[in-house]
């Protein structure tokens, strides 16, 4: 070691010393980015998921105003023949109104009454006395309690969203309204109570009667195909390319395919979907048919490479005992190899269809974004799925909107985290390592 | 009425399984319970597949024949030709099994066919993508000169629908579009890169086990995020607070801009930039570090000098992967980029992108020839095309870096 002429070795000299000291620094500010860069993407997914829920979490109660309806019998039922078809028919908007009249009789102004109708859902509310009616038609001339929604706005004011300090003109609320709900709301008669319209309810132009049911049937029938059409194809052609396929040229090129098809964006899918299924074989727009084979296209390239890694990491050891014990070929795969193989196959599978579910951009090209009211029966049906649900209510600039959209995305990151749990709870506990 | 047919085909299936499989039992007389036999070439099972796979493809090939030919034959005689069919299937079985049947090799080489068919699938959808956006494309470009779609400055497809406006159809220059693509490409690169390969770095490098394993899946998490949820994220949140952010200096921003779209979607791309190159970075031989910190390097100067150089074919081809992602995300820009065509350098406005364009082009109503829907399918050969490449280039590189240290 050589030594300056003070006796103090040169890496112990001052400007050693300083250097280091530099280099050091230089050092933890790299690590402090390292760590800052961690912490920025830990935040954004934590601003995401707390702007989210707590846009949405509010969605998941509703008010309802619970009134005493008089089914008068010659609004209802003039004839007295309690047709069925006839009673559908009758005018239970004025029932209603007459029911909300009754419970203010001192509002008596022509715009004061139409304010007053305002503060319930008059389609929801008149629905309901109609089903009620159509169902039981002995209720006519009776007196009848029902609960339905509050309006909208009603809702958002006793949410605490609707300013009620700010100038009667710049809310979408009167005084008389706000005077009305908080007598209502003092005697009872407004509840907050969960929600469950959201989850049994389709889509509808009133955010207080709109729900996911028929955009969750819509996804679970598009999946339920995705699934049928992928797994079998996507497993089959893992196990062909990993045990059967010869060393040519045409293998590559399903290989080099299958790669290049796991990156293609999925609107091109979508598009694919759109001329080969719905313009050159005539299928059926907006169906779950068509949709679910779309995303069987897109998740194959997943499941297939899934399934090949799954395939590679059985042990050939087990194959060749099968062999050594007279088995054929296929019979050492399907016997041996494809059972060991199948907890890493299914991961893969529910990740692949879980990528799916999320998926929005080709189902936009087939046409699942019609306003669809009826929860679709069959796969050929018209049907939306959750996720473009989510995309048609995100359009709506109202707080109602917003806040119903949040609670679309929480119930689809809900299943989301359900179904990665399930198949990292799968892999963890079924899959064998040699 | 479908549900049926496909049940009764199933029960038929099931008929000549079972039919096959006691066939050769009773004519095997050597198998034992187990359907082991000293004589038998196949077990009995392969005898129930054969029956099962001869009859099945006969009786669907029968159906489907008779279902094209049903207008000129009849409902009655396309039944009449399926049950006979499926009733021939079962004499030929009969006829075939026998002891000496090799009945094994039949139902493995079907096997085989089968998972080859499957495989092909896969082939078969990329020559669809191609075929589907090639022959539209060209339909387009019989209506629009190939050289003013991609030269174009004007973009305003919807005019077209105009029937009365004959001989005006509308402008095709996709310029403004490619650039704002590119603009939004470019923010999402800008947040993206910088903070994936920072994460890369610390998790393989300095992190410790514990953390790694704790942070790396919430990384992950952001992957698996919908798009469409950071789309509403984009809109609801991101927007309205960059929005906010420069009204407190003065400027006007529209709550749909290319910074607010760009930026959610870097995050979106953050895990993908961050698992590749961490695999990238994990894949330098230790030995290059060991050598380093043995010449007294620290970490960062490891970092920075030896393995970033040496791991930089790898981290360039992830950042190629990403930008392709980038450029073929769609819910997020439809939902906070805008839909108006602008041609602007300013990240701060509103602008649209390819994938923006084919969805408004292809939502709502459509006539199908019109150039408007027709311009759809340009864009999306446009977007495949450039996709394709990138991934091709990216996967070359990698594949070219890995071979280097193997």
């Amino acid at each position: 070691m050589s030594s300056s002429p003070t006796g103090i070795s040169i890496h112990q000299s001052d400007r050693a010393l300083k250097r280091l000291k530099v280099r050091k620094a230089k050092e933890a500010r790299f690590r402090m980015c390292g760590i800052g860069a961690v912490v920025a993407a830990v935040t954004m997914l934590g601003w995401l998921l707390v702007s989210i829920v707590g846009t949405g979490y509010t969605a998941f109660y509703q008010h309802y105003l619970t009134i005493d309806v008089e089914l008068t019998e010659s609004v209802i039922d003039p004839t007295g023949a309690r047709d069925p078809d006839e009673l559908r028919k009758a005018n239970f908007r004025k029932i209603i109104q007459e029911a909300i009249y009754d419970r203010f009789p001192t509002v008596t102004e022509r715009r004061e009454k139409s304010e007053l109708f305002k503060i319930v859902s008059a389609s929801g509310a008149t629905n309901q006395a109609r089903q009620m009616v159509y169902n039981d038609p002995t209720l006519v001339g009776k007196t009848l309690t029902i609960t339905v929604p509050t309006s909208d706005d009603v809702d958002q004011l006793l949410k605490g969203y609707i300013d009620r300090d700010a100038p009667e003109n710049r809310r979408k609320i009167s005084n008389k309204q706000i005077v009305w709900v908080d007598a209502l709301t003092e005697t009872g008669e407004i509840k907050s109570k969960f929600n469950t319209t959201f989850f049994t309810a389709t889509d509808s132009r009133d955010p207080e009667l709109a729900g996911i049911a028929g955009a969750v049937v819509g996804s679970l029938m598009a999946l339920f195909v995705a699934f049928a059409v992928s797994v079998p194809v996507g497993v089959g052609a893992a196990v062909y390319l990993e045990e059967f396929a010869p060393q040519n040229r045409f293998t590559d090129f399903v290989e080099i395919n299958i790669n290049n098809l796991a990156a293609v964006p999925s609107i091109v899918f979508g598009l694919l979907g759109l001329a080969v299924f719905l313009n050159f074989f005539g299928m059926p727009r907006s169906a779950p048919l068509v949709g679910g084979l779309v995303l069987a296209l897109m998740t194959l390239p997943t499941i297939i490479i899934a399934t090949r890694s799954a395939l590679r990491a059985v042990s050939p050891s087990i194959v060749d005992g099968a062999l050594s014990l007279g088995a054929s070929h296929t019979q050492a795969v399907f016997h041996h190899k494809v059972p060991l193989a199948a907890p890493g196959i299914l991961t893969g599978s529910i990740i692949g269809i879980a990528q799916a579910l999320g998926e929005t951009a080709p189902l936009l090209m087939i046409g699942m974004v019609a306003f669809v009211t009826e929860i679709p029966s069959g796969l050929t049906e018209p049907a939306s799925a959750l996720p473009v649900q989510i995309f048609l209510w995100s359009d709506s600039a109202e707080r109602a909107w917003a806040e119903r959209t949040s609670a679309a995305i929480i119930v689809l990151l809900s299943v989301l985290i359900c179904m990665n749990a399930l198949a990292i709870f799968l892999r963890s506990r079924l899959e064998r390592r040699w | 009425m479908t549900l049926i047919s496909a049940a009764l085909l199933a029960a038929v299936i099931m008929a000549a399984f079972i039919f096959g499989r006691g066939l050769a039992f009773s004519r095997g007389g050597a198998f034992s319970a187990s359907g082991v036999s000293g004589r038998a070439h196949s077990l009995p099972a392969y005898h129930g597949y054969f029956a099962a796979w001869a009859v099945g493809v006969a009786t669907i090939l029968a159906a489907f024949i008779g279902w094209m030919l049903r207008d000129t034959i009849g409902f009655e005689v396309v039944a009449i030709l399926v049950i006979v069919t499926a009733g021939a299937g079962f004499v030929v079985c009969h006829q075939l099994i026998n002891p000496d049947f090799r009945a094994r090799n039949f139902v493995e080489t079907f096997v085989k066919m089968a998972l080859f068919l499957c495989s092909g699938v896969a082939v078969l959808t990329t020559f669809g993508i191609v075929l589907s956006l090639v022959f539209e494309s060209l339909r387009f470009f019989e209506q629009v000169p190939l050289l003013d779609f991609l030269t174009g400055l004007q973009w305003s497809p919807q005019t077209a629908l105009r029937e009365d406006q004959a001989g005006q159809s509308g402008a095709f220059g996709a310029v403004p579009i490619f650039t704002g693509t590119f603009m939004i490409m470019g923010v999402a690169m800008f947040v993206a890169a910088p903070i994936g390969l920072l994460i890369a770095v610390y998790l393989s490098e300095y992190a410790s086990k514990c953390t790694r394993a704790l942070v790396k899946p919430i990384i992950e998490i952001l992957a698996g995020v919908p798009t469409v949820v950071y789309g509403f994220f984009a809109l609801l949140t991101v927007g309205p607070a960059i929005r906010g952010f420069a009204e407190s200096f003065g400027f006007s921003v529209p709550t749909q801009s290319a910074i607010a779209a760009g930026s959610v979607m870097g995050v979106m791309i953050i895990p993908f930039i961050s698992s590749l190159s961490d695999d990238v970075i994990n894949a330098v031989p230790q030995t290059l570090r060991d050598g380093s910190y043995a010449l007294g390097a620290t970490r960062s100067e490891t970092m920075t000098k030896v393995i970033f150089p040496a791991a930089l074919p790898g981290i360039i081809g992830a950042l190629l992967l990403a930008i392709s992602r980038a450029i073929g995300e769609t819910m997020i820009v439809v939902m906070a980029a805008g839909r108006a065509a602008n041609l602007t350098g300013n990240p701060f406005e509103a602008v649209t992108t390819v994938t923006v364009q084919i969805v408004s082009l292809l939502t709502g109503d459509q006539e199908f020839d019109s150039a408007k829907t027709l311009a759809a399918f340009a864009l999306g050969l446009v977007l495949f095309v450039i996709t394709l490449a990138l991934n091709v280039v990216a996967l070359l590189i990698v594949r070219k870096y890995r071979e280097r240290y193997e």
